[in-house]
């Protein structure tokens, strides 16, 4: 099977710091990656990086078989890869509309936006993610929701635009028991739908749960790459990212 | 789902324009309880409504500028730039008045990229960038027309000076095309995907970076919008006077600034309005003539102009805090 997407030996630097340093993986069709590590060990440059935040300097990254040039946000969108990133990546003081289409808007000829259209689809969504509030509607700011209607926003975002990947970074993180319930029913829903997912946690029961593999990542180093088989139990995954941490083996 | 909208919904989600009318509607109320005799009068509405529509051309675009979390300054010099293009072109050179008009448009346009290059790629603060351009482009004027008017009287009978700047029935043209104006900068502000980038970036830049907006160009684009609002403010002006002079268009930088803030568009970036932004620059423009007007000595048009800005900035405060 064809992989998504793939990175291959693609290393990123910050003035003097490596944050990744030949980094190597891959997401096949239908399947959750979970992807972990310590703080600082290079997650979410790995995943700017991968969605065309961060432009790498050096290495390739693959989609379907074919290497891109001048990677950027617009082409990952382009090629049906949404992330739902760590900040949740919103403007508050717009409306869920604009939000859930940012910069995927649907367009009459001159650019002219559907405005009808898009608030019906928002409004749609927001049931559909379940959003219960009469105050609420497709006009409203996102600004004024909690954090878990925020995550929500940004999933729906995800969502809407069809994604055959879909990116969660650390999207479980201060998200109440009932929340972070709900992203899990939305990676095990996109998972059913043969879509792929790649979840970033620091919660490695979490991440546990919901992968097929893991990849694990420290100082910028992808350090292993373990199917569920190979691991066993969440308590072994948190064994082996210790001792790839201290160097100890214990 | 969809929310029950009721008049007082409707004023708590306009509340902004809304309260810009009102500043507006205050101000005209005590003019024409004040001075009846002169504010009655038709001609005097008449002079002021000359001058409304040029603020209208500056002051929109800088709404636009401001919601992107940008400033401007440099638009009081393009509008001298794009005037003198237009009036060097029709007076030296014999140019059809038309064709000088689209290229002074052009030449305001080419200033306000040159203007968002500056900003984008030299990473410059884009206060600091406008204030350098305002400077060096008003130079630049003073040295190439030896600080020396140029009149443009022979467009006087071409059919663009009655089309733009004629009167129709005794109301000033320029209105119409400022209606025009602030009608197409409604829906790119609103209903336009320039627009709707423009607040996403001025929210928050990197989340809209992050979805795929172009971050880089439609700050140039806004920037290019600019010029062209004070393009067509300049040529307007030169129109209007048969005139370009060297300083022209350097009075309008503080009062066109003055309207965007009391048009009620907050100074921190990712929202705005277009029609507050009118009546402030209704507000800016009856202030400048309404005190002389009321008797009061002009000594006292500075006074009352920032008298007015700050009580209706404290009045905005009432809209909230930025939302995070």
């Amino acid at each position: 099977m064809e992989p998504i997407i793939e990175l291959k030996n693609v290393s990123k630097r910050f003035g003097g710091i490596t944050a990744l340093d030949s980094a190597s993986l891959h997401v096949d069709e239908g399947e959750v990656v979970g992807l972990i590590g310590d703080n600082g060990a290079g997650k979410s440059t790995l995943i700017k990086t991968l969605v065309g935040v961060h432009p790498p300097d050096s290495g390739d990254i693959i989609i379907r078989g074919e290497k891109v040039q001048n990677w950027n946000t617009k082409k990952a969108r382009q090629a049906k890869i949404e992330t739902v990133f760590q900040d949740r990546a919103l403007t508050p003081q717009q409306s869920i509309v604009w939000n859930i289409f940012m910069g995927k808007e649907l367009r009459h000829s001159f650019g002219f936006i559907r405005v009808k259209e898009q608030v019906e689809e928002a409004n749609r969504i927001i049931r559909e993610i379940g959003f219960t509030s009469k105050l609420i509607d497709a006009n409203s700011p996102v600004g004024n929701l909690s954090g878990g209607e925020r995550q929500g926003v940004a999933i729906a975002r995800a969502i809407y635009n069809d994604a055959e990947l879909i990116i969660l970074d650390e999207p479980t993180t201060a998200l109440s028991l009932i929340e972070t319930q709900k992203v899990f029913d939305f990676v095990n829903n996109v998972k059913a739908k043969g879509r792929s997912v790649l979840f970033i946690g620091h919660n490695i029961f979490h991440v546990y749960d919901i992968s097929d593999r893991f990849i694990i990542l420290d100082r910028g180093k992808v350090i292993h790459k373990l199917s569920k088989e190979d691991v066993g139990s969440p308590e072994e995954l948190i064994k082996i990212m210790k001792e790839t941490v201290t160097g100890k083996k214990e | 789902m969809e929310k029950k909208v009721t008049l007082w919904s409707y004023l708590a989600d306009n509340s902004r324009p809304v309260s810009s009318l009102f500043y507006f509607a205050l101000i005209m109320t005590i003019f024409f309880a004040s001075a009846p005799q002169v504010f009655f009068a038709p001609k005097f509405h008449q002079a002021v409504l000359t001058v409304i529509p040029i603020i209208i051309f500056l002051v929109i675009p800088l709404v636009f500028i401001v919601t992107m979390g940008e400033i401007d300054l440099s638009f009081a010099s393009t509008f001298g730039f794009a005037a003198w293009v237009f009036a060097s072109l029709v007076k030296y050179f014999s140019f059809d008045p038309f064709l000088g008009f689209i290229i002074g448009i052009i030449g305001g346009a080419v200033v306000g990229i040159l203007m968002g290059c500056l900003v984008v790629y030299g990473r410059i603060s884009s206060l600091v960038a406008s204030l350098g351009a305002l400077f060096l482009i008003r130079g630049f004027l003073f040295v190439v027309s030896d600080s020396k008017s140029i009149t443009v009287i022979e467009v006087r009978d071409h059919w663009m000076h009655s089309a733009l700047v004629g009167k129709f029935y005794g109301f000033p043209m320029q209105c119409f095309w400022a209606a025009i104006f602030i009608i197409i900068a409604y829906y790119l502000y609103h209903r336009h995907v320039f627009g709707v980038h423009v607040h996403h970036v001025g929210d928050n830049p990197e989340s809209a970076a992050q979805m795929g907006v172009n971050v880089d160009l439609t700050r140039i684009y806004c920037f290019m919008f600019c010029g062209i609002g004070a393009g067509f403010a300049g040529i307007f002006s030169t129109l209007i006077n048969f005139t370009w002079w060297p300083t022209q268009g350097f009075g309008y930088l503080l009062l066109g600034l003055a309207a965007v803030f009391v048009g009620g568009t907050p100074t921190w970036g990712g929202v705005g309005t277009i029609f507050g932004a009118v009546f402030g620059s209704g507000v800016i423009a009856y202030m400048e003539t309404g005190i002389v007007a009321m008797g009061w000595s002009g000594l006292w048009r500075q006074f009352f102009n920032g008298l007015i800005i700050i009580l209706a900035l404290l009045g905005h405060r009432f809209h909230g805090n930025r939302i995070r």
